[in-house]
């Protein structure tokens, strides 16, 4: 699904440049479950975003199911975002004035989904991640683990091959936490693959495979317990 | 072109972004607002100036005479000067390709009777084309012709009031009345523009004037329309020269004013010509600036507002937004709101003005202040064009950042 080779990237700061990624080879096949742990600054979400094509790598290869990124526009970019990917932020990025319902549904709009069958999809989401009765909120109205899970809808509602998060947990408290990883762990067993960026080893061990990030480079990157025991 | 989705969205971001919206609004109502009522009086002002002139055609010179003031050729100062029918002919066979209407004038007053009712009155004799000059208006029967003129008959056209005077609200036209002791037939009833006093008058046919008191070939005055091709600055030669002409022909000093003249409406019309057009120069500079100024607060207003939006519009792209469905979302929004606060600063700015009506005609000289419908169709093209412009540099600029910074804005 995601093949990385040799992956670098560095960020212009003034006239020097900062090289964050510094030769990533990572290959993550359909329906995995994989996080990525490592210090602050070692380039977690700078992958992620690479991935996500939000951000462009410098060198190296990188294939989104089989197809090579490079030289994207915004437009094409727009459409495999829209086909492929499904995001989670760390701060939930909800659109303020729309209510949850209408941030649900409004990948689907951008898929060209009538509105009825938008707002149907978008309920049903909603329902699944048990915020069927705080559809006609607005985000400020819910509360953070709330809002999360909107995001997950948000982030589920396009069937996406592959979803995207990144500390998707890091702004809540424990229960809360776990509730959201019920979700993830909900999706990857129907299939989807999965790929989140943690710093809390709790969170990392409900994952199949983890992959550890310092200075730019992988220096680890094994399968959990739970993957184990979930393979054969 | 219409996406009922796409509308939602952007009624939507509308709605729930209200002061941003009510913000943009409000600069380009304002301004054109400002814009339609600094229009509207200048157009008051013009209509006033116009209005003083509606007596007459816009074309009209008048020959008049009067006693000579300066010595000229060995005769004396004080000469009485007098037209007649060889100068009126002259002036017809020498400027016939630069004449329209012309007419000659006999002034009298005299006493009309009908029945027991009877007032004194101004009464001209003129010929046909007088009509024109005078832009006498013929409310029933006719204007004198050429028949009349070449029969001397005995009829006469009668202004509204002398209607009003001697029948009341009886029929006039086909009565017999009593001007000065001979029977007239009333033929037509005019009205006038110029007033009370241009409505209290009557025409003869010129001929039956010249025949009937004095018996001669005299003339008070010539009116001319001269041809409405030439324009002002040609016409003002024009003027100039026949009354060169005319000096010389009746032994006038060239220069003696008194003994006779030419009063020129391009004259006048030139000089109106060019205070409106200052005026107008004054306007179109002022007028604009507030439009610029409209112009720029709009596009002031949606930099901010762009910026302010920049991380939706990555959210929206890392949802899967195009950049040009973001541009064209923002820039509907914005020509939606230019249009109709454009539209509403117009309709408040054409209701003030409706409102001032003839209000200010007194002490400001503001007549029936209006603005035309071609000024408001370019004001508001204009305004959509800005706002379509003020809205699309900044948004296409916001959506093709890469979304990641997008997202980390704010
Ligand atoms: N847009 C950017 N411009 C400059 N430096 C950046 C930018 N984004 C990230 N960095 C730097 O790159 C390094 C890696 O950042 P990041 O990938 O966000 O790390 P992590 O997510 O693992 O904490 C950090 O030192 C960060 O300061
Ligand atoms: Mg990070």
């Amino acid at each position: 699904m995601i093949k990385i080779e040799k992956l670098h990237k560095s960020y212009p700061i003034g006239k020097d440049s900062l090289h964050v990624l510094k030769g990533i080879d990572l290959h993550i096949k359909e329906g995995e479950f994989v996080s990525i742990m490592g210090s602050s600054g070692s380039g977690k979400s700078t992958l992620l975003n690479i991935v996500g094509l939000l951000d462009v790598h410098d060198e190296g290869n990188y294939f989104l199911n089989g197809q090579l990124i490079k030289n994207m526009n915004e437009k094409k970019a727009a459409l495999l975002r829209n086909k492929f990917l499904g995001f989670i932020f760390q701060s939930f990025n909800l659109i303020s004035y729309k209510t949850a319902l209408e941030n649900v549904a409004l990948p689907l709009y951008y898929k060209g989904i009538s509105r009825k069958e938008r707002l149907k999809t978008a309920l049903d989401y909603l329902e699944k991640v048990g915020l069927k009765d705080w559809a006609n909120h607005l985000p400020n109205e819910l509360s953070g683990g709330q809002k999360q899970r909107v995001a997950i809808a948000r982030a589920l509602v396009t069937k996406p091959k592959v979803v995207l998060a990144d500390e998707p947990t890091g702004a809540l408290d424990s229960t809360t936490t776990d509730s959201v990883m019920d979700l993830l762990k909900d999706i990857n067993n129907e299939g989807m693959t999965v790929f989140v960026i943690t710093h809390e080893e709790e969170v990392a061990e409900q994952t199949k495979r983890v992959v550890r990030l310092k200075d730019g480079l992988i220096i680890s990157d094994e399968i959990t317990a739970v993957g184990k025991s979930k393979a054969v | 072109m219409f996406d009922l989705d796409r509308w939602r969205e952007i009624f939507q971001s509308i709605n729930k972004n209200r002061l941003r919206s009510v913000m943009s609004g409000f600069t380009v109502a304002f301004a054109i607002l400002l814009f339609t009522l600094l229009f509207g009086i200048v157009s008051g002002l013009s209509n006033t100036f116009k209005g003083a002139f509606v007596d007459d055609a816009q074309n009209a010179m008048f020959i008049r005479v009067w006693k000579t003031s300066k010595p000229y050729k060995g005769l004396q100062t004080g000469r009485r000067i007098q037209l007649k029918n060889k100068d009126y002919n002259y002036v017809t066979e020498e400027y016939a390709n630069k004449i329209q209407y012309q007419s000659a004038r006999i002034y009298k007053n005299f006493a009309i009777k009908y029945k027991s009712n009877a007032s004194n009155y101004r009464v001209m004799a003129v010929n046909p084309d007088h009509q024109f000059l005078e832009k006498t208006m013929i409310d029933e029967g006719r204007y004198m012709n050429e028949r009349d003129l070449n029969e001397a008959a005995k009829v006469i056209v009668i202004g509204r009031l002398i209607k009003k005077d001697l029948f009341g609200e009886r029929p006039a036209l086909g009565k017999r009345v009593n001007v000065n002791g001979s029977s007239y037939l009333i033929i037509g009833v005019f009205s006038d523009d110029g007033g009370d006093n241009e409505e209290r008058k009557a025409y003869i046919p010129l001929t039956t004037a010249q025949r009937m008191y004095g018996n001669n070939d005299y003339v008070s005055q010539i009116a001319l329309g001269y041809n409405p091709n030439l324009s002002l600055t040609e016409a003002v030669t024009f003027g100039n020269r026949l009354e060169r002409d005319l000096r010389n022909k009746l032994n006038i000093h060239p220069d003696d004013q008194s003994a006779l003249s030419v009063r020129n409406m391009a004259e006048a019309n030139k000089g109106i010509g060019q205070f409106m057009g200052i005026l107008y120069a004054i306007v179109i500079i002022v007028g604009s600036g507030t439009l610029v100024a409209g112009i720029i607060g709009i596009s002031n207003i949606m930099i901010f507002v762009i910026k302010e939006r920049t991380k939706e519009f990555g959210i929206r792209k890392a949802l899967g937004a195009k950049p040009l469905s973001i541009v064209s979302m923002v820039v509907q929004e914005s020509v939606l709101i230019t249009t109709l606060a454009g539209y509403l600063g117009l309709s408040l700015g054409t209701y003030i003005l409706s409102l001032i009506g003839n209000s200010l005609e007194e002490k400001y000289f503001i007549k029936d202040p209006s603005v035309s419908p071609s000024i408001v169709i370019v004001a508001t093209l204009v305004l959509i064009l800005s706002g379509l412009i003020a809205a699309y540099v900044p948004a296409k600029k916001a959506a093709n950042i890469k979304p990641i910074e997008a997202l980390r804005a704010d």
